[in-house]
């Protein structure tokens, strides 16, 4: 069974998933980064591929991508670092990142890569629903990968269902209209948004992304779905002077807490 | 083969959607009402009205003898660089404002690269009392001084783009955060014929009134429609679509692209996509794209801010790969130096850009009865200094 499903199976509420840029700060912190949040106690790890146009990022995120690049990451660099990943860890692992560096490895191999070294899952917000089905879901399908969709508030009914009917593992809830980092709060005018997605009982559990940075906003997430994703904030902390691991360590335990 | 767009935006292998769920909606609204939208009379009547009196259509096809005589063939310059604004650029912001207005839209954002595009947005919004932002890079904003200032001076917010190369991808990465941050109340009027689909298509569709109007005028002067070779500069694309549009499938017409080479195509300071690009996505379509072999995109360059993009549009991307349109690639000193003839053969400064369309005359044969039809698409006004700079005239 895909780790998405089993973390699901065992865990419905307060489920945290961590976001980091591949390369960032330095270009062989992965694996120490990993380690550090499956130890600290995140339920899913999210890994940026980073790209030079993120379009979808706030400066944070934009920010931490053109360090990785300038560090020498690359979807090539970042697979030889998650070669034995799964030697080290048991928690679900993502991967983010825009298309066009995954077509240029090309989309079989990278679907067939992801399953050789243990990844779970990933994120391409700028794949549009109609070429997945059309031309890579065989593909995903054949190694077992899932693909997370993403719904904003502005998503219709009738798109939510055909994006919860072709998604794995969850749906990644973005929690306003905005690019990620903009915001740092979770407002009161959303709860009509999570009402109406809680209402329509999806057969995919929920994620609420964007604008998650502390323990407040994540408590308030987890009201809504069935838990939060935190990026930009995350970036942050690991930005600043000190212990990697202790800054790790200590961010995640001052958001679950 | 048909040169047309499919209604999932592709033109054979290139185009359609490639756009993050947060602009789904936006695009999704354009895509389904633009096309009625701009068929219904009350708009065409607003629109003619527009390009007749306000940006001062139809331009003239001017038949340029000096220089036909030069090149041993009857070239036509068509005079887009009289168009109000200096350049085409306006015939699709005239367009899409009317359009943005039709859509309830209260807010207009802009990418501009060498500032005409920018001007023209700047334009249409004062024009209709519209608030305005234009994204532009940094790099552009200190080498287009002018069309800083004449942005300005019409109303509009100029917000510089600082990340990346900071010039007109860099412009478009930030107009397109604008868009998602924004994504109920603003229209992002696209300048070219690039990013996701209806865009492309949208913005040749305005810009298709220049091959319109050649058709007519040649058959008033010639006694026929279709000239031999129809020639255009392409950063994006957008005055070569708008000067191809009605040739795209009439055989017989060659159709000429020209892109700028920069330093030289094997420098590495080259914008020129077809040579140095492969099929990749940028900004919601999948085109040829200069790039990394990791897919990152590489910084282009060309002394022209209009052209200095990594990719183009979808619809070029097709005709370069069918084999329909040729393409050539000039330099930045070749370029030059052809604004410079343009300038003494037949008294008319043209835009940096432009000066690329006309350098591609000297690599190409012309029979004496050959009819050829340049886009003189901008004024040379807004370059001055970079002609100053150049210094060599």
């Amino acid at each position: 069974m895909n780790r998405i499903d089993q973390l699901f199976q065992a865990k419905k509420e307060r489920v945290l998933n961590v976001y980091f840029t591949a390369g960032y700060p330095q270009l062989h912190d992965t694996v120490t980064i990993i380690e550090a949040l499956e130890k600290s106690g995140a339920d899913l790890i999210e890994i940026g591929i980073p790209y030079s146009d993120p379009i979808a990022d706030g400066p944070t995120i934009q920010e931490s991508n053109g360090v990785a690049l300038a560090n020498g990451m690359s979807l090539k660099v970042l697979f030889s670092q998650l070669n034995d990943i799964r030697a080290k860890v048991k928690v679900p692992i993502v991967l983010m990142g825009y298309v066009n560096p995954i077509v240029q490895y090309g989309m079989e191999a990278f679907c067939a890569k992801c399953e050789e070294v243990g990844v779970d899952g990933v994120i391409l917000p700028d794949l549009p629903m109609f070429e997945y089905t059309s031309y890579y879901k065989p593909m995903f399908e054949k190694h077992g990968l899932y693909n997370v969709f993403l719904i904003t508030p502005q998503t219709s009914e009738a798109r939510i269902r055909e994006i919860d009917d072709n998604s794995n593992g969850f749906i990644y809830m973005v929690s306003s209209a905005s690019t990620t980092g903009a915001k740092t709060s979770i407002s009161i005018g959303q709860s009509d948004y999570f009402a109406r997605i809680k209402s329509m009982n999806l057969k995919n559990p929920t994620l609420i992304g964007f604008g998650i940075s502390n323990a407040e906003t994540f408590d308030k997430a987890c009201e809504n779905a069935n838990g939060a994703i935190i990026g930009s904030a995350f970036i942050k902390a690991i930005s600043e002077e000190g212990d990697l691991e202790k800054n790790i360590e200590g961010f995640v335990k001052s958001v679950i807490d | 083969m048909k040169v047309q767009v499919d209604e999932r935006g592709y033109y054979g292998n290139f185009g359609g959607a490639f756009i993050p769920e947060m602009l789904y909606p936006n695009v999704e609204e354009l895509r389904e009402n633009y096309e009625r939208i701009v068929q219904e009379p009350d708009f065409q009547k607003q629109l003619n009205h527009l390009l007749k009196d306000f940006v001062g259509r139809p331009t003239p096809l001017y038949l340029a003898e000096r220089l036909s005589e030069l090149y041993g063939a009857e070239i036509y310059l068509k005079r887009e660089d009289l168009c109000h604004t200096g350049a085409h650029k306006v015939n699709n912001t005239v367009g899409q404002i009317l359009l943005a207005q039709r859509l309830g839209k209260k807010k207009i954002i802009a990418e501009t690269g060498a500032g005409q595009h920018g001007v023209a947005t700047a334009t249409v919004c004062a024009l209709m009392g519209v608030e305005c932002i234009v994204y532009m890079g940094e790099v552009d904003m200190a080498r287009q001084k002018p069309n800083v200032e004449r942005m300005r001076i019409l109303g509009a917010e100029v917000r510089p783009a600082t990340s990346g190369s900071k010039t007109l991808k860099d412009a478009t990465n930030e107009a397109m955060r604008h868009w998602i941050n924004n994504p109920t109340d603003t229209h992002y009027i696209i300048g070219s014929v690039v990013g996701p689909h209806p865009y492309p298509e949208m913005v040749a569709r305005f810009q298709s009134v220049i091959s319109k109007e050649i058709k007519a005028q040649l058959l008033e002067k010639k006694g026929k429609e279709n000239p031999d070779y129809v020639i255009a500069c392409v950063g994006g694309g957008s005055n070569a679509a708008g000067a191809f549009y009605h040739y795209y499938n009439e055989e017989d017409v060659k159709l000429v692209a020209v892109e700028a080479a920069g330093l030289g195509n094997h420098t590495g300071e080259s914008a020129a996509t077809t040579v140095l690009g492969k099929p990749g996505i940028l900004h919601g379509s999948k085109t040829l794209l200069m790039q990394t072999e990791d897919g990152q995109v590489v910084e282009p360059y060309s002394i022209s801010a209009g052209l200095d993009y990594p990719g183009l549009g979808p619809v070029h991307a097709h005709l370069h790969e069918t084999g329909r349109a040729t393409f050539y690639s000039v330099t930045d000193e070749e370029a030059m130096k052809a604004g410079i003839l343009l300038s003494r053969t037949e008294g008319i400064i043209p835009a940096i850009e432009t000066a690329h369309a006309f350098a591609a005359l000297n690599q190409m044969s012309f029979n004496p009865s050959d009819v050829v039809v340049v886009n003189l698409s901008g004024r040379g006004d807004k370059d001055l200094d970079t002609y100053i700079k150049w210094g060599k005239y």
